[in-house]
């Protein structure tokens, strides 16, 4: 090949039109007649709705629930055993159950005359005790989300292996009450829509900033009552995803249901005020954690209680209950323990539908596991990698069935610890903390690890049984009659680089050079069904499809080449651009030029399907593929004021066969940056009524460039033994770890004081004021 | 968000601008817009009218006389940033611009509508307090001159008039044998501040002050007898309380740091 397939470092192919700010997002999209919508939304966390005013002169350009005729509430329900289904109206009807949930629609030219619309509406709330904590929301008598429910519960789970031998047999235990701030995520691009009805086609066409087109049009088809071929969804550019786009919208509904209403085209563009308010969804997690080790600090058990802020409903698809439904699997981590007890609590509270932001349940779970591990190493007396080293499941156990039942692949756990320990100069770190610094700064070293599991399929998810199940995964493959390559996938690329990596699969098969490869993505019209981008699957579903439908793609171009070459089938094949045979050769491209324009010249047996083909794919085993990390982090603290300096960053990487390693190192950067984020500054406050507290970015801080220390990446390549061509999924990773292995370096840094950090962000407030807990208590010592 | 609907106008002269402001209520003034702008997005403020002072000459205006320089409204952080502006404190003011948000707001952001806005954070107020500088004001009762450490009277509460525009803010001239130090605490780069510590040492002029921004009200000033170099965070925190300043441990400390830090860097020079 010629070196520019799979494993090569390409530059990416769309950044031709992003870097040049050609890129077309909804926002950018302009239809003739179409107007601007603007929601009026909650002002209020929980109250009844007693009645909504609107002058009449703007009663036509404004909607509320009632004048929804035919449309049905949003549910994502789900098949575990408990789940308390919520019911999500469109525009809310008799009750808000957070702030910034939608209440009215309002129409006009332009978006600021459709605020201008929202000013004039005056709704008479009822309010209720606002559930702004979800502990205090679990208590018996707190007030209630959904009054018919009798508690605030979306769903309990638990687990138990044996738990209570453990107490006999650990010699050391700790345990820890640990907790992570509300985030919004937060794309470059907001949430947008626009909705038109094409009679022509009589076709509702939906183009909205998605991750999952083909799942946003069921989701409206079933609210909506319309076929779902009468509704094409588009996902253009979009600016980022991480789980804010993987979801069924009101908002989508909302227009949807107005275009063909009004007979306008309508566009709704999130702003960030929205985004901040609305949009603040994801990642609330509260954990008491026991760790129990013994004499040689060897981990032997955990138990663990976990509650997770599920906010008012169960949003579309992935339901209340994707994060607790998960935290009971992802606890064990990377390690091989006899003794486990988890429950888990999908807690209703009045705030935003709770969505899985890149990582899903693992960041907050890799921070609670991975900084008690470090607790209970102290309390026995050992290097916390010491009992990592102790207590991680070994190569030769591979592939290995753990303790919740999550069967890793494949991979070399100790051994990325220990790249990662050498790496970072562990010795060295150690020494400058025996010496002191000079600007009375306390220097720290941590570590964390996880393993992501993606790509996992039908047999994890039937189980759960949410509004849709992953099955197989198809591409449609076809040459152009001037010789190019068109690949056509369901999953959508926002940033990951799949209009360069699957153009990679593809070249390694067919060796189309990339300038003629085109991947198709983000329109239902034109793809294959796919249940879309989320859980690091597109590389190991959408690549697979990619490679199955390339090799019968080109299985018919060696058959009419073979003709061409006048030599036998079976002494042919496709070597670089051409189709070879002993005594010559023929370029792919002339054979799609013979199939489509000489039709004449084609063997008499020729496959009628011509090079035109759709191909599925699904993994050998489908409960996911597991790449996996090992996180350094070395950082200076300064006690006084708190403020933390990231010195040193490390990764160690096993994500399988890698594809484009350069962009498989973006995507890790990327994540990173977020993990940085979660660990040090985001955080969604509330008040006791419920009010978010951070409604612009000076107050909801991202870290920026500066913040970004350079992250420095090491890879170790293990093959999945069940994908197509040993790949795993690595989407999420960056953005798992970084919480846990900087909080760790903290509390290395922190030890002497007898401080420790245990809620994110760990803010320097946070810091100073563990601090100065920690300092009465050391006097006193 | 989209502002509400507001009038537009763009004088041309400070005597025009003035009339408008005195003649319609509500009337809002608009330098760089990277505080007022956001405030009518997110209609925080809607008001009748925006009067546009960005065209002003009069505004743009630096003069210099022997003993201070004169710096217009309307001149943004970046041109002081970019030294296109005369530095009376030996490139102290370069310094400050530079730390103020980042280059997109400083190219528009003005220096009297960071003074006008009176936000205890941002960093012109505190240092230019420190400097001793002064505001010229301008209305329809004629100008006046107030010292910038009663210009702010709290936060986001000038001594300014409805039908009053800041015209220039000036500052002194100070010896080469000064020594400034500005130290912002927050918590990434580009942000406002959670504690600002200025330093100002001109033993030529006979001038020793320390100034505690991004407090809840004005900045403090303190005049302390001691040398900058033996004050300790514990007796910085003591000196703060003692003026007046009440905050709880974590925020006083922090101040006190802010403060010791801009000591020992001015020490240093
Ligand atoms: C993202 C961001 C970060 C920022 N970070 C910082 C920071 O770190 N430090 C900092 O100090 N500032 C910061 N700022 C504020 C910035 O410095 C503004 O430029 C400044 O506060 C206001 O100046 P302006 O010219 O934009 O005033 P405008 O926004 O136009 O006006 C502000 C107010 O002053 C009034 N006004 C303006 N000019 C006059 C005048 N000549 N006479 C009378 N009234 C007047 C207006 O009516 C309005 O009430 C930040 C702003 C943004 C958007």
């Amino acid at each position: 090949m010629t070196g520019q397939g799979i494993g090569a470092r390409l530059l990416r192919k769309e950044d031709e039109r992003y870097m040049r700010g050609r890129g077309q997002y909804v926002g950018d999209i302009r239809l003739p007649g179409m107007q601007e919508v603007a929601f009026l939304r909650s002002p209020l966390a929980h109250a009844r709705i007693k009645a909504i005013h609107i002058p009449d002169r703007i009663r036509d350009r404004v909607f509320i629930a009632a004048d929804l005729d035919g449309v049905a509430a949003i549910r994502a329900d789900t098949a575990l055993p408990g789940f308390k289904s919520s019911v999500q109206p469109v525009l809310a009807t008799d009750k808000v159950r957070y702030v910034g949930e939608t209440v009215a629609m309002c129409i006009a030219p332009t978006r600021a005359e459709a605020e201008d619309l929202a000013a004039e509406i005056d709704v008479e709330f009822d309010a209720l005790p606002a559930l702004h904590d979800m502990l205090a929301a679990r208590n018996a008598g707190a007030a209630l989300v959904h009054e018919h429910w009798g508690d605030n519960l979306f769903l309990p789970t638990s687990t138990d292996v044996d738990f209570e031998a453990v107490k006999a047999k650990a010699a050391f235990s700790v345990t820890r009450e640990l907790r992570t701030a509300r985030q919004a995520m937060c794309p470059l691009e907001g949430r947008g829509v626009i909705a038109e009805w094409n009679s022509r086609l009589e076709q509702l066409v939906v183009t909205s900033s998605t991750q999952q087109p083909h799942i946003v049009r069921s989701g409206l088809a079933e609210c909506l009552a319309i076929d779902e071929g009468s509704i094409r969804v588009v996902a253009p550019d979009v600016g980022g995803g991480f789980g804010y786009k993987g979801i069924l919208l009101p908002e989508e509904v909302a227009l949807a249901w107005a275009t063909r209403k009004l007979g306008v085209p309508l566009r709704w563009l999130e702003d960030r005020r929205e985004n901040l308010i609305a949009g603040a969804d994801c990642r609330e997690h509260h954990y008491i954690l026991t760790a129990y080790a013994d004499r040689d600090g060897r981990l032997l058990g955990l138990d663990c209680e976990a509650t997770v802020d599920s906010g008012a409903y169960s949003a579309y698809p992935f339901s209340a209950c994707l994060e607790a439904g998960q935290i009971g699997s992802i606890l064990p981590g990377l390690y091989d323990f006899p003794h486990y007890r988890c429950r888990t609590y999908s807690v209703a509270t009045n705030k935003p539908p709770i969505l899985p932001y890149r990582g899903v349940a693992r960041t907050g779970v890799c921070f609670a596991l991975e900084v008690t591990l470090d607790a209970l190493a102290r309390e026995v007396g050992i290097e916390p990698n010491a009992l990592r080293f102790n207590s991680l499941v070994q190569p030769e156990q591979m592939p290995f069935d753990n303790i919740a039942k999550r069967h890793f692949d494949s991979g070399n756990y100790p051994d990325a610890l220990r790249q990662a320990v050498e790496a970072i100069g562990f010795d060295k770190v150690r020494d400058r903390q025996t010496q002191g610094e000079a600007d009375g700064r306390r220097i720290g070293i941590g570590f964390s690890m996880y393993a992501e599991q993606a790509g996992h399929g039908t047999s994890v998810y039937a189980a759960w049984g949410i509004p849709f199940v992953p099955g197989y995964e198809q591409c449609q493959a076809r040459f152009t009659p001037d010789g190019g390559l068109e690949l056509r996938i369901g999953a959508h690329s926002h940033g990951q680089g799949l209009e360069t990596t699957l153009s990679q699969v593809a070249h390694s098969i067919l060796g189309v050079p990339h300038e003629r490869i085109k991947v198709v993505h983000g329109d239902t019209a034109e793809t294959p069904y796919s249940t879309g981008t989320w859980g690091s699957r597109c590389m190991i579903m959408s690549g697979g499809a990619v490679a199955t439908a390339c090799e019968e793609l080109g299985e018919r171009v060696l058959a009419i080449g073979a003709k061409l070459l006048q030599a036998r089938r079976e002494d042919v094949r496709i070597e670089g651009a051409d189709v070879v045979s002993p005594s010559g050769k023929v370029a792919v491209a002339e054979v799609a030029r013979t199939w489509y324009r000489r039709p004449q010249d084609l063997p008499p047996d020729v496959n009628p399907g011509g090079l035109e083909l759709t191909a599925g794919y699904k993994a050998k085993r489908d409960t996911g593929t597991f790449s996996y990390a090992a996180h350094a982090a070395v950082v200076a603290v300064e006690p006084d004021t708190g403020e933390v300096e990231i010195l040193d960053y490390v990764v160690v990487e096993d994500g399988g066969v890698l594809v484009n390693p350069m962009i498989v190192d973006g995507q890790i950067i990327g994540g990173c940056a977020q993990g940085i984020g979660t660990a040090l500054y985001e955080e969604m406050p509330y008040d006791a009524q419920g009010q978010p507290l951070a409604s612009t970015l000076s107050d909801y801080m991202l870290p920026g460039p500066t913040e970004v220390p350079e992250i420095r990446i090491l890879h170790t390549e293990t093959p999945s033994p069940y994908t197509r061509f040993g790949q795993k999924g690595i989407g999420e990773g960056g953005a798992i770890a970084p919480p846990a292995a900087i909080t760790n370096a903290i509390n290395d840094a922190l030890k002497d004081i007898g401080a420790e950090l245990v809620v994110s962000p760990i803010s320097p407030r946070r810091i100073a004021e563990a601090i100065a807990r920690a300092k009465p208590k050391a006097a006193a010592a | 968000m989209k502002p509400a609907p507001f009038a537009y106008e763009r004088p041309a002269t400070l005597s025009e601008a003035v009339r408008i402001l005195a003649d319609v209520p509500g009337a809002k003034v608009l330098a760089g817009g990277q505080t007022l702008g956001p405030m009518l997005n997110l209609r925080l403020a809607q008001p009748e009218m925006i009067v546009d002072i960005g065209r002003i000459p009069e505004l743009a205006e630096v003069t210099e006389t022997a003993g201070a320089i004169s710096i217009g409204a309307t001149v943004t952080h970046a041109a002081i940033e970019d030294g296109r502006v005369s530095d009376p404190a030996g490139g102290f003011l370069r310094r400050v611009a530079k730390g103020i948000a980042y280059r997109a707001v400083r190219t528009r952001g003005t220096i009297g509508g960071s003074l006008a806005h009176a936000d205890p954070a941002a960093d012109w107020l505190s240092a230019l307090t420190a400097l001793g500088a002064e505001v010229v004001l301008s209305g329809s009762h004629g100008s006046r001159t107030v010292v910038l450490a009663e210009f702010a009277r709290g936060a986001m509460q000038a001594d300014i008039a409805a039908d009053e525009i800041v015209v220039a803010v000036r500052v002194p001239k100070f010896s080469r044998a000064s020594r400034f130090a500005y130290h912002k605490i927050c918590r990434k780069t580009g942000e406002f501040a959670e504690a600002i510590g200025v330093a100002v040492d001109d033993p030529e002029r006979g001038v020793r002050r320390l100034v505690a921004g991004a407090t809840e009200g004005r900045p403090i000033v303190l005049n302390l007898e001691r040398d900058l170099i033996s004050l300790s965070v514990a007796a910085l925190e003591e000196a703060l309380s003692a003026s007046g300043y009440v905050a709880d441990a974590y925020v006083l400390k922090l101040h006190a740091v802010a403060l010791h830090r801009a000591c020992q860097e001015a020490s240093a020079l």
